[in-house]
């Protein structure tokens, strides 16, 4: 079976230099990033992690032990998609003249997304969604010329209260 | 009180004996505050060789280790000692001195990000900021090093950090770290799965690594494997877990192992692996090995457990609480037969050794290594310590060397070439009245010479026997069986003379140069506490 992307949240104690320590150790160990999201959360001695990676089941069991082993890190988890929301946000700045305009627009709505800027020549839009989502919405523009990108990388939680890591 | 006299009376309050190190002018405040705090000071004459020598003590002490090195080139020389102790998991606490607070980040003169550059082989690293965390980080650090998996922590603590002054020093009584929280007790459902399978298997062997030295675990493990008659093999680290002539014992696995003791791993249907990574060198292909066998896996760091072989019984927690409580009952089991075949085996093997190696001997009447090391050892006093440097004369320690109730000290994980030495006078001074030897080669001697001043300096009687072939032997090996004898950078022509290097260091010299005169002279390198370089003539074509 190929490898699919899976999701992990993680909390660390939010001193300095933790996020290259954990990205170096996924860099030194092999571990692939495919994107990776950091932030305080409500607690602000906590910054949450959410790194999106691929890999086998061993190789998804080893990023779990070697990454709760650091020194920093409260807890790691896998988001796991039946049971987590995940999110992205994406910046696109697309050349529109004046008659590509309504056009443009008129693909964004059917994304919700939002036209953020706009100059003679061209529509910055934001768009917030699954991976997927914002996927389909750049090949909808394909058409147009895309000038400039930008995507946060995907953030997640997990849904309900289940599994809730509760801080002291 | 100054941060650097806050070090100090941190490091009295972690019972804190011996600091090896080297100064710099970014750590002169602590070297200054040290004076007459009782702590004593050991001055390497090469920062690595602090590390090296701290990693000695731990190994021989149980406690953490400490070298103190200025900045930038001292803190970058300390770096291959860290990472050694890191790959055999050594308690170390490293400090190192660093350019000004204001200073920092703009390439200062002697300013290197030691903390960045150990990032990868240290447990944790702290940069100070605040003179007022002093405390509080020190004992934080000694406990991370000592505890759960064990190995080196850094700190890195600028000038002015050192000199500020502090308010007041309160040595915290515990530490509050949320996220460390290391695994103790062994789960008592996996406990009882390991019973469970030693009832139901024919042929249990018990694998040690070096974990088992670590945790202080190797009366549990004897007085198990002697209620049961269950053999045992041991990794290179874990030599020495029980004596090397107990018959349950099976020797070293691994492609340097011997074969009998690689057999039993083959022929066991249950292995009970037990501090020990299942590295590369130790069993080759983990899965071949354990197919059809019952894998139970204990280890104190849970992301060893998996990472190499697929464990059939994993259980995470302290060695040695572990085998108490495997000792608290006990079950009705024998395993002799299997370990009497085990032991056939281990009489073919030497019966065969000894035809082969009539025919080596004779050549120029030199000593072979290996009757070497069984000769040295089998004189060594009962709780001797021998450590040995890497390449050749580590392979012919480890297969031969004879072990009661001495340890078995050696680079295992790094194999750095110069360990030998510095850990040698490290140990000496965590146990004075021990024996300590170190074997080294002439390639891994030179590496580390300089510190026969350090041994010479604090009179450390340390014994020392290098085997000399004048070429790095175990890389010739390799380039004589991987490229059919095209010798490469392995001539060591411009070696000193090791006499006069003697003579120059005021240490007494002896010399093996036919096996004839090896008894005697062994005698007389053993005989007294005392520093003494032996040199060994042996043959450049002896392969391991």
């Amino acid at each position: 079976m190929a490898d699919q992307n899976r999701v992990f949240q993680i909390l660390v104690e939010n001193n300095s230099g933790v996020l290259s320590r954990i990205s170096g150790l996924f860099a030194r160990r092999g571990y692939n990033i495919e994107s990776i999201t950091a932030g305080v959360t409500a607690d602000p001695r906590v910054t949450r992690i959410t790194v999106v990676t691929t890999g086998d089941s061993d190789i998804i069991e080893q990023i779990e032990k070697q990454v709760s082993k650091l020194v920093d890190v409260i807890d790691i988890h896998e988001l796991k998609p039946e049971e987590s929301v995940y999110r992205e946000l994406a910046m696109i700045k697309v050349r529109a003249t004046a008659d590509q305009r309504q056009n443009v627009i008129a693909l964004a709505n059917i994304f919700r997304g939002s036209i953020i800027d706009v100059s003679p020549e061209s529509l910055m839009i934001e768009v917030t969604g699954g991976t997927s989502k914002i996927d389909a919405f750049l090949g909808l523009l394909s058409g147009y010329e895309i000038l400039e990108l930008a995507r946060t990388g995907v953030a997640g939680l997990g849904r309900g209260t289940r599994n809730v890591i509760y801080l002291d | 009180m100054t941060g650097a006299d806050a070090i100090i009376k941190s490091l009295q309050k972690e019972g804190v004996e011996y600091v090896f190190g080297y100064p710099g002018v970014a750590i002169c405040p602590f070297y200054n505050s040290i004076l007459g705090s009782g702590i004593r000071t050991v001055l390497v004459r090469q920062e690595q060789n602090a590390a090296h020598e701290a990693s000695g003590y731990a190994r021989i002490s149980g406690k953490v280790g400490v070298a103190v090195v200025t900045s930038g080139p001292g803190a970058t020389n300390l770096i291959t000692g860290i990472a050694t102790a890191f790959a055999d998991s050594i308690p170390l606490v490293c400090i190192t001195g660093q350019v000004e607070s204001t200073i920092m980040g703009s390439d200062g003169f002697q300013e290197a990000d030691i903390s960045g550059a150990c990032e990868s082989f240290v447990k944790y690293s702290y940069i100070v900021r605040n003179p007022q965390d002093i405390p509080r980080i020190v004992k934080e650090a000694f406990h991370i090093a000592s505890t759960g998996r064990k190995g080196p922590v850094l700190i890195d603590i600028p000038h002015d950090v050192q000199m500020a002054r502090i308010e007041r020093f309160d040595y915290p009584e515990t530490v509050n770290l949320r996220t460390y929280k290391p695994t103790v007790e062994g789960h008592a459902v996996q406990i009882r799965k390991v019973k469970q399978e030693l009832k139901r298997c024919k042929r249990p062997l018990v694998c040690a690594g070096g974990g088992v030295h670590l945790s202080g675990a190797c009366e549990g493990i004897r007085t198990f494997i002697e209620k049961y008659n269950i053999p045992i093999v041991t990794t290179m680290m874990g030599l020495g877990a029980v004596p090397t002539d107990h018959p349950l014992c099976f020797g070293m696995v691994g492609n340097n192992g011997r074969p009998y003791g690689n057999r039993a791993m083959k022929e066991a249907d249950m292995v009970i692996m037990v501090g020990a990574r299942v590295a590369d060198r130790s069993i080759r292909e983990p899965d071949l090995v354990m197919e059809d066998t019952v894998l139970a896996h204990i280890d104190v760091d849970p992301a060893e457990i998996g990472k190499n072989a697929g464990p059939t019984i994993p259980l995470v927690g302290d060695i040695e609480h572990i085998f108490r409580e495997f000792n608290r009952e006990d079950l009705q089991e024998d395993f002799s037969d299997w370990a009497n075949t085990l032991a056939g085996y281990r009489e073919d093997f030497y019966a065969r050794l000894a035809e082969e190696k009539a025919e080596q001997t004779e050549k120029a009447g030199m000593i072979h290594p290996a009757d070497f090391v069984r000769m040295l050892s089998r004189s060594m006093e009962d709780d001797a310590v021998y450590v040995a440097d890497v390449g050749q004369n580590q392979l012919w320690s480890c297969q031969n060397v004879i072990m009661r109730e001495g340890r078995f000290l050696t680079s295992g994980g790094m194999g750095t070439m110069g360990y030998a030495v510095p850990a040698a006078l490290g140990a000496k001074l965590a146990a004075p009245d021990r024996q300590v030897v170190a074997v080294c080669g002439d390639g891994g001697f030179q590496m580390n010479m300089m510190e026969l001043a350090t041994i010479c300096q604090y009179e450390v009687p340390v014994k020392i026997a290098v085997l000399r072939n004048n070429t790095l032997g175990l890389v010739r090996q390799h380039q004589h069986f991987a490229y059919k004898d095209r010798y490469s950078m392995v001539d060591l022509t411009g070696s000193p003379n090791l006499e006069k290097i003697a003579e120059a260091y005021s240490i007494p010299y002896l010399h093996i140069g036919r096996a004839s005169e090896a008894e005697a002279v062994i005698g007389e390198f053993l005989a007294g506490d005392r520093t003494v370089l032996l040199e060994v003539e042996i043959d450049p074509d002896a392969t391991v």
